[in-house]
């Protein structure tokens, strides 16, 4: 590991003068930055450990947006009264992720910038665009099972990793931001970007930003809905697929109706995938499940599956029929 | 807690620091590079915590801080120096084993043993988290006031983080869920 130096701010303003340093990095719960610098991935000069400056507090605001500090743990996340009534996805989409040690250490801003576990990337001794920009991408032609299916571009086949993202994204939640120009808000699934040309970036952030806040915004649909998880164990795994939805619907004559919908997927792309496609297709129909099908199909017909995750699309399509489906049931 | 560069030579990074370990403190002086874990075994001689994957994948190297359970070896020590570290050496009580350790042998809760300090420490963060009433992906998260009730399902979900590659978990479960009651 690249030796560096250690530097606890006093706070935020703070925090960002000191990641002016060259190769600096923020450190949050370290569960994945730790891991990638003993891996020789990541290799900072300074570490800013801002786990006690970033905001540790859950609140509710004055206009009823609940605000997470970026350094709650993911475990504070999941056990908060306020988020487990109002957006049981999130919750849900927490504790299906991780360990019970990790999700103890990981901070929530972490949680959004943890880096692909595409093992390409986490393998300095391989070529990776990602990692070692224009080295190539031995994925698209070698070990991509676990890979994206969607917006994926020639140089990248990376996945974002997280499943609290994913709910976050489906919630629309808006990232707050200090930078050295001042602060500002990137709302979900804004913050994360398609790998295009330059799969090196993960996100919009600007060199230096540090995130403060994660504002979650009133959605009272939010308050039933679901976080669906295909893994290849029955726990601490990644997800393989996963589904956030939420889903209003009106029990009239003539059968249920989808009133408002907000869905997003996991493990199918570069960023937690919104699926804005589907979400405009079941608005106003009717809330079945072959309305849900034509409506996941309306999402996956972008997909471009490569040969050893074709398997994804209909895994995809099946898990949005299935989560829809059930809370059509639960909302009778 | 800032650091210096004093070996520029070989490039390493120190920090001066007390550890709060099982209720004593210790100094220290550590490469900012060191982990918990192997400042726990190489400096302090506590090597109750062991080193299975290094990755933070197994949970052998499991430990409490400020009474919550992480993985030692993905904890920077210069992370760590003013909160309450116990390893699985500051469980016992009055020269006695913590209730939970009894229940472990009584329960065959274990074959080589590597794992144990670590599921030990992680059961106790583990049990602690019940009691607060934390969900788990076995339980409906959105009750938000339920209490917790540990059956076999929520003791092997909520200790996933910890693996045994001799596959003692039986027993594990029956030692926890004892305690638990």
């Amino acid at each position: 590991m690249r030796p560096f130096t250690y530097v606890r701010p006093g706070d935020a303003a703070e925090a960002v003068a000191a990641a002016a340093a060259p190769d600096a990095a923020y450190l949050g719960g370290g569960t994945n930055l730790v891991d990638l610098m003993r891996l020789g991935v990541a290799t900072p000069g300074t570490l800013v450990d801002v786990t006690r400056v970033a905001g540790d507090e859950i609140e509710e605001l004055p206009g009823g947006e609940v605000r997470v500090g970026a350094a709650v743990r993911n475990a504070d996340l999941a056990g908060h009264p306020l988020i487990r009534r109002r957006y049981p996805m999130l919750a849900q989409a927490v504790v299906a992720g991780a360990s019970g040690q990790i999700r103890n250490m990981a901070t929530v801003a972490g949680n959004l910038l943890q880096r692909t576990r595409c093992p390409y990337f986490q393998d300095v001794t391989k070529p990776c665009n990602k990692r070692n920009p224009g080295s190539g991408c031995p994925a698209r032609d070698g070990e991509h099972r676990d890979l994206a299916v969607l917006g994926h571009s020639a140089a990248c086949v990376a996945t974002h990793p997280s499943d609290m993202a994913v709910a976050m994204a489906a919630l629309g939640a808006v990232v707050h931001v200090a930078g050295a120009d001042g602060p500002r808000a990137l709302p979900l699934p804004g913050l994360h970007r398609l790998p295009g040309d330059h799969p090196e970036r993960d996100t919009l952030l600007r060199p230096g930003d540090l995130i403060t806040a994660v504002d979650l915004p009133v959605l009272p649909m939010a308050a039933r809905s679901r976080y669906r998880k295909v893994r290849d164990r029955a726990s601490f795994a990644f997800a393989v697929v996963s589904v956030a939805a939420a889903l209003e619907v009106d029990h009239g004559s003539g059968g249920p109706v989808v009133r408002d919908c907000r869905l997003a997927l996991g493990g199918v792309a570069h960023t937690p995938w919104r699926a804005e496609a589907a979400e405009t297709a079941l608005r106003g129909g009717p809330a079945t499940e072959e309305a849900f099908a034509r409506a996941a199909g309306a999402e996956l017909a972008a997909a471009r599956p490569l040969p050893g995750n074709a398997f994804k699309v209909p895994l995809a399509r099946n898990l949005i029929v299935r989560t829809l489906a059930g809370l059509v049931e639960g909302s009778s | 807690m800032n650091t210096t560069e004093d070996d520029p030579a070989a490039g390493a990074v120190t920090a001066d620091l007390r550890l709060r370990v099982n209720d004593r403190s210790r100094p220290v002086c550590v490469d900012t590079r060191e982990t918990l874990l192997d400042t726990l075994r190489e400096r302090l001689d506590l090597t109750g915590a062991k080193k299975g994957c290094d990755h933070g994948q197994c949970g052998a190297c499991t430990v409490l801080l400020d009474g919550r359970r992480v993985k030692s070896c993905l904890v920077l020590t210069v992370t760590a120096d003013d909160r309450e570290i116990t390893t699985v050496e500051g469980l016992a009580r009055d020269g006695g084993l913590h209730p939970l350790q009894e229940a472990f042998v009584a329960n065959d809760a274990l074959q080589c043993g590597y794992c144990t300090p670590g599921q030990l420490c992680s059961a106790l963060g583990m049990l602690a988290e019940a009691a607060q009433g934390w969900p788990s992906a076995v339980t409906p998260t959105d009750a938000g006031d339920g209490e917790v009730r540990l059956d076999e399902a929520e003791i092997r979900e909520r200790m996933s983080g910890n693996l045994c590659r001799c596959g003692a978990y039986r027993g594990m479960v029956e030692a926890i869920g004892e305690v638990a009651r």
